[in-house]
């Protein structure tokens, strides 16, 4: 039984060139999944090539209220940029909910996207931020949305030889919230029976002129409601706009029963959560308003 | 408050003293199960069942034997027949026969994981690879893990020759209940008939594992002569010996086990599982053999707590006394005969009410799960939780405070428990007095949230237990008994034999020896180490004692009569000597001074617990937080207040967990679909508020310090303490557990 071979280069390209010449080869970058599933002889990859020796594939840079997150960010590094937080704390919270401090440590969004779980947790307040990743493969580099990357529980639509690079963030509009909650049974060390995030832009008179909600664990991937979205464009997030959207969101859930939840307890509390996490965004964006005006 | 007149003061009993294993464990110095390394060792790997249910047509292992580094192949036809009679466990006896058959399978799988075959190998990688050449060939069998679908006629039978036990007639026909076992006092139908509330109820509970971080793990090493020596990790390495040497046909003496440090057992590791097969594989290699599980194997294949379908109706007298119940029971347990939780469950019910007419009914069910083992207190949290819940129930109907109720029917010193035992010095009303007076018990609640009050008791136990105390040269003191220490045992026995020598805690030192190095000691389990083997120590230590006056004597040319023993001297009048100077010239008066104690002690006491759990729901989404949790135990004394108060939180933890979402999630293939601490929910630290242990001190008669044992009693009452919280917060009466969010959710909607 030979070990898997080991490669910690240096550049993109490498890893681009590595990954081209061996279709069995796999990317690491926290191993919070990788190593896991290799241990439990689920996946028996050829080689395993390091992302965390490449310049600037940790950290976060920000460029003109842009924000690029290398693929080899730790979660919890997160935390340490100040304008990212401020920005989209959303999507630094459902980052910072995966597993423990210890997981987080080493855990990516990256690795969270590219598993390609339909529960990951960072996924959906992405998608509802609008983030985009960067991906380097043998016909150089192509920017698409993060939802495009996950095509069902354990694939992505990456081709050979193409990996993500790092994620972007668009400056916060103004007048601008997002949030993420989760439904685990526990309160952590556990995998979302249903996570929403949401991103809502309100105007100075507290009327929503866009809205983003996206859902985890209710589908093969991660759902960006758009119905959900319109119930709430043009509404002052009243009562009735809210009962719409929450219907749109269990119209758009297609869960499955299993050991996590049932289909309809999912169903159900997709919609209890995308109410809260609205709640949430709006006073995060309220608070973005009056303290511009 | 509580504390009884005679209360003696100690110097070191009750105190806090640094355990003398902490920086061994906390540096990662200690070697647990997994650690241990022999030279030359190889490397064993157990091939499991996929099937929960099959009959096997055959196994070929040749081309894993034939594999390069593969030292040594077995399956269940390299095991000896006729394995037969009972081990003494930790809190149960095991049957030799299915301990042998839980080992390895022999023409049947009876659950998934049930292992098939093992190999041996020069390294882990080659072992694993040799796995997947051995072909079995499997005639699989319709299968069954739910109770009562494998009591439906027509329905697979796991075993041929297993036939009722327990009913008036020997039946003819096999069948998957394996036991039926009643207790019946007085009338329990007219008492029924006569009260003027009867409650009646069907409660359901799920298994659940004990959850022990360290994983089952052992190092094997048989010799040309026929000798063998395991290293493991157990809370009995004399069990483990008992069992190994049965199910191989050895001599016990030719078997020698040291006892490695252990990451839990919680009754868990009361059996054998790996070293039997560990000992074959090194008899065949000529080496060493390590045999570890996997988390994966531990779920599938080690015994859980099992599951349970309870029927009960309890009735009351307008004042709250109860005055009948019919209780009949149903557990889970697993793919084979033998588990003993059928009768301590039996004699657990009820037992710490007085209820003149019962009539208690227990069956063991036989399905296509592992087999279950003792978890604290084994067979009572379940029937507990439907007597406390149905409690509840009738103190609501008939409008009676719910602690008050218990106190009209709690057993008091004098009383004759449900093992027809006569109860002395009990605390029961005492713990039930403080738990009105505790200040959480009249906290407001907020919105949303509940209130719950549970009691529960275990019976715990004495056994045999050896100590030997001996003075090193220096006049220290080296304590040596047979019993693995999962709670702090060493310090409580170190503070036993140093208040008995009357000297510092520090001088003396503590350890568990193996099996050829001390005489026989039943293993760590049944609440009963501290109790007995604490008894063992002293006794040893007195001995010990009365040897140095004699010594003492001989260096004063006086009569040992008038030698008194104080303050850790020998005392004649003016004239002292210290230990360190009666070992300095232990040669010239007579040689080593040590003795031993080996007893099997009765006059142990059972312990009781109220639990008070506050609870908030979210009533969107069923979720429930443990807001307050204050747990009050009768604990005899306390030796070492730090290691009781870690038993009464750890064990109330654990009850919370079983109540709230722990459960073994079976597919329709009956394969586990949850075999892992991600979807295995047991609690997280973040889930539980700081649980108040309070300890009430009514000191046992019987034991020099006072000791009752502690560990199992606090499991009992969370399972009810928490389904009355969800009561009192949602009016809602929930027998099925776990309350888990989804189900709360549902029956919230139901209701609305
Ligand atoms: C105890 C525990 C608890 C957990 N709890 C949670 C939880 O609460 N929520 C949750 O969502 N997840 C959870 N997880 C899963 C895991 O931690 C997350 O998915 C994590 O974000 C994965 O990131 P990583 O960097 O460790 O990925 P890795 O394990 O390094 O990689 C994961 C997969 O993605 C691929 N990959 C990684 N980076 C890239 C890249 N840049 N380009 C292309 N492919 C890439 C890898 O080849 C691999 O297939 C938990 C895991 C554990 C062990």
């Amino acid at each position: 039984m030979p070990s898997p071979a080991f490669h910690a280069p240096g550049t993109v390209d490498e890893v681009v060139g590595l990954l081209a010449g061996d279709p069995q080869a796999r990317v690491l970058a926290g191993g919070t999944d990788l190593i896991v599933q290799m241990r439990s002889g689920r996946i028996a990859p050829s080689a395993v090539i390091d992302l965390k020796r490449i310049g600037g594939m940790s950290g976060v840079r920000v460029e003109a209220g842009t924000f690029a997150i290398g693929a080899a960010t730790a979660c919890t590094a997160l935390k340490d940029c100040a304008e990212l937080v401020a920005a989209w704390p959303g999507v630094v919270e459902a980052a910072n909910l995966i597993g423990s401090v210890q997981v987080r440590n080493r855990a990516t969004m990256g690795g969270n996207l590219c598993n390609a779980s339909p529960a990951a947790d960072s996924v959906p307040a992405l998608v509802a931020a609008g983030a985009t990743c960067v991906v380097a493969g043998p016909a150089g580099r192509r920017e698409v949305p993060v939802a495009a990357i996950p095509a069902g529980p354990g694939k992505t639509s990456l081709a050979p030889g193409e990996f993500v690079v790092e994620i972007r963030l668009p400056p916060r509009p103004a007048g601008g919230g997002d949030a993420y909650l989760r439904s685990i049974p526990r309160t952590e060390m556990d995998i979302a029976v249903v996570g929403a995030g949401v991103s809502l832009v309100l105007g100075p008179d507290g009327t929503c002129t866009s809205a983003r909600i996206a859902l985890g664990a209710v589908a093969p991937t991660v759902v960006l409601v758009e119905d959900a979205a319109a119930a709430l464009v043009g509404s002052r997030l009243d009562d009735a706009a809210l009962d719409r959207m929450a219907e749109a969101v269990r119209a758009a859930c297609r869960p499955i029963d299993d050991k996590r939840g049932t289909a309809g307890y999912r169903t159900a509390m997709a919609a209890v959560l995308a109410r809260r996490t609205v709640n949430i965004a709006r006073e995060r964006a309220q608070s973005e308003s009056t303290s511009k005006a | 408050m509580n504390a009884p007149s005679d209360q003696k003061t100690f110097r070191l009993v009750g105190t806090r003293p640094i355990r003398p294993d902490g920086i061994e464990k906390v540096t990662g110095k200690a070697i647990y199960g997994p650690d241990f390394v022999a030279p030359g060792m190889l490397h064993g790997a157990v091939l499991r069942s996929p099937h929960p249910h099959a009959r096997i047509r055959g196994i070929d292992t040749r081309r894993a034997e034939a594999l390069a580094g593969v030292k040594a192949v077995v399956t269940g036809a390299d095991f000896p027949g006729g394995a037969e009679g009972t081990v003494a466990g930790g809190e149960t006896p095991t049957d030799l026969k299915y301990a042998s058959i839980k080992c390895m399978a022999r023409d049947k799988v009876f659950f998934e994981g049930h292992a098939v075959a093992a190999v041996a190998a020069t390294s882990a990688a080659v072992a694993e690879e040799a796995l997947k050449l051995i072909a079995v060939d499997y005639e699989v069998l319709p299968h069954v893990t739910d109770i009562e679908e494998a009591l439906r006629p027509g329905g697979p039978i796991l075993h041929d020759d297993v036939f009722t036990q327990g009913l008036a007639e020997t039946p003819t026909t096999p069948s998957n209940a394996s036991l039926r076992f009643a207790m019946t006092r007085g009338d329990a139908e007219q008492a029924l008939g006569a009260a003027v509330e009867v409650y009646t109820g069907r409660f359901t509970l799920q298994p659940v594992h004990q959850g022990y971080i360290e994983p089952h793990a052992c190092v094997a090493s048989w010799q040309a002569d026929g000798q063998g020596q395991i290293w493991c990790s157990t809370q009995g390495h004399f069990s483990v010996r008992a069992m190994t040497a049965g199910i191989l046909g050895m001599s016990i003496a030719s078997i020698r086990v040291m006892p490695l440090e252990i990451g839990g057992g919680f009754g868990g590791k009361t059996t054998v599982y790996l070293e039997p097969v560990a000992m074959l594989l090194s008899r065949k290699a000529g080496r060493p053999v390590r045999l570890a599980m996997q988390r994966g194997d531990i779920f599938r294949a080690s015994g859980p707590a099992p599951g349970a379908v309870i029927d009960i109706r309890l009735g009351a007298l307008a004042d709250g006394t109860l005055s009948g119940a019919d209780i009949e029971f149903k557990y889970n347990g697993g793919g084979l005969p033998g588990a003993y939780e059928v009768y301590s469950g039996v004699m657990s019910t009820l037992s710490c009410y007085r209820v003149p007419d019962a009539n208690v009914v227990g069956w063991n069910v036989l399905t296509n799960m592992p087999t279950v083992h003792a978890y604290r207190a084994p067979g009572a949290p379940q029937t507990y939780f439907a007597v406390e819940c149905a409690i509840d129930e009738l103190a609501r109907r008939l409008g009676i405070d719910p602690i008050d109720m218990r106190l009209r029917n709690v057993l008091r010193p004098g009383d004759t428990d449900g093992r027809g035992m006569t109860l002395g010095a009990i605390g029961y009303a005492e713990t039930l007095e403080a738990t009105k007076a505790h200040p959480h018990y009249a906290a407001p609640l907020g919105p949303n949230q509940g209130r719950g009050i549970a009691c529960g008791s275990w019976g715990n136990y004495g056994g045999p237990s050896t100590a030997a105390v001996s003075l090193a040269e220096d006049g220290s003191i080296l304590v040596t008994e047979g019993n693995p220490d999962i709670g702090g045992s060493r310090a409580a026995m170190a503070m036993m034999a140093a208040e008995t020598l009357g000297i510092a805690y520090e001088k003396v030192r503590v350890t568990v020896a193996d099996t050829s190095s001390i005489g026989y000691s039943m293993g760590t389990g049944g609440s009963r180490t501290t109790f007995a083997t604490g008894m063992a120590v002293v006794q040893a230590a007195e001995a010990v004692i009365e040897i140095m006056k004699q010594r003492a004597a001989q260096m004063l040319g006086a009569d040992a009569a008038g030698i008194e023993w104080r303050d850790g001297a020998a005392v004649l009048g003016e004239q002292r000597l210290s230990i360190a100077e009666i070992a300095a010239k232990s040669g010239m008066t007579g040689g080593p001074i040590s003795a031993e104690a080996a007893i099997h002690p009765g006059g142990f006491l059972p312990g009781f617990g109220a639990h008070i759990c506050d609870l908030e729901i979210d009533p969107e989404t069923g979720h429930t937080t443990v807001v307050r949790y204050t747990a009050l135990q009768d604990v005899g004394r306390a030796i070492h207040p730090d290691y009781v108060e870690g038993q009464i939180q750890g064990g109330a933890v654990q009850g919370i967990g079983w109540a709230l979402n722990e459960a073994y999630v079976y597919d329709r293939e009956g394969h586990l679909d949850n075999a892992g601490f991600l979807d295995y929910r047991m609690p997280v630290a973040s889930d539980m508020p700081m649980i108040e242990a309070v300890m009430i001190e009514v000191p046992n008669p019987d034991h020099p310090y006072g000791v009752k044992g502690v560990g199992e009693t606090p499991i009992v009452p969370p399972l009810a303490a928490v389904a009355n919280a969800v009561r009192d917060a949602t009016g809602l009466r929930i027998g099925d557990l776990p309350l888990s969010p989804d189900r709360i959710y549902a029956r919230l909607q139901a209701a609305e």
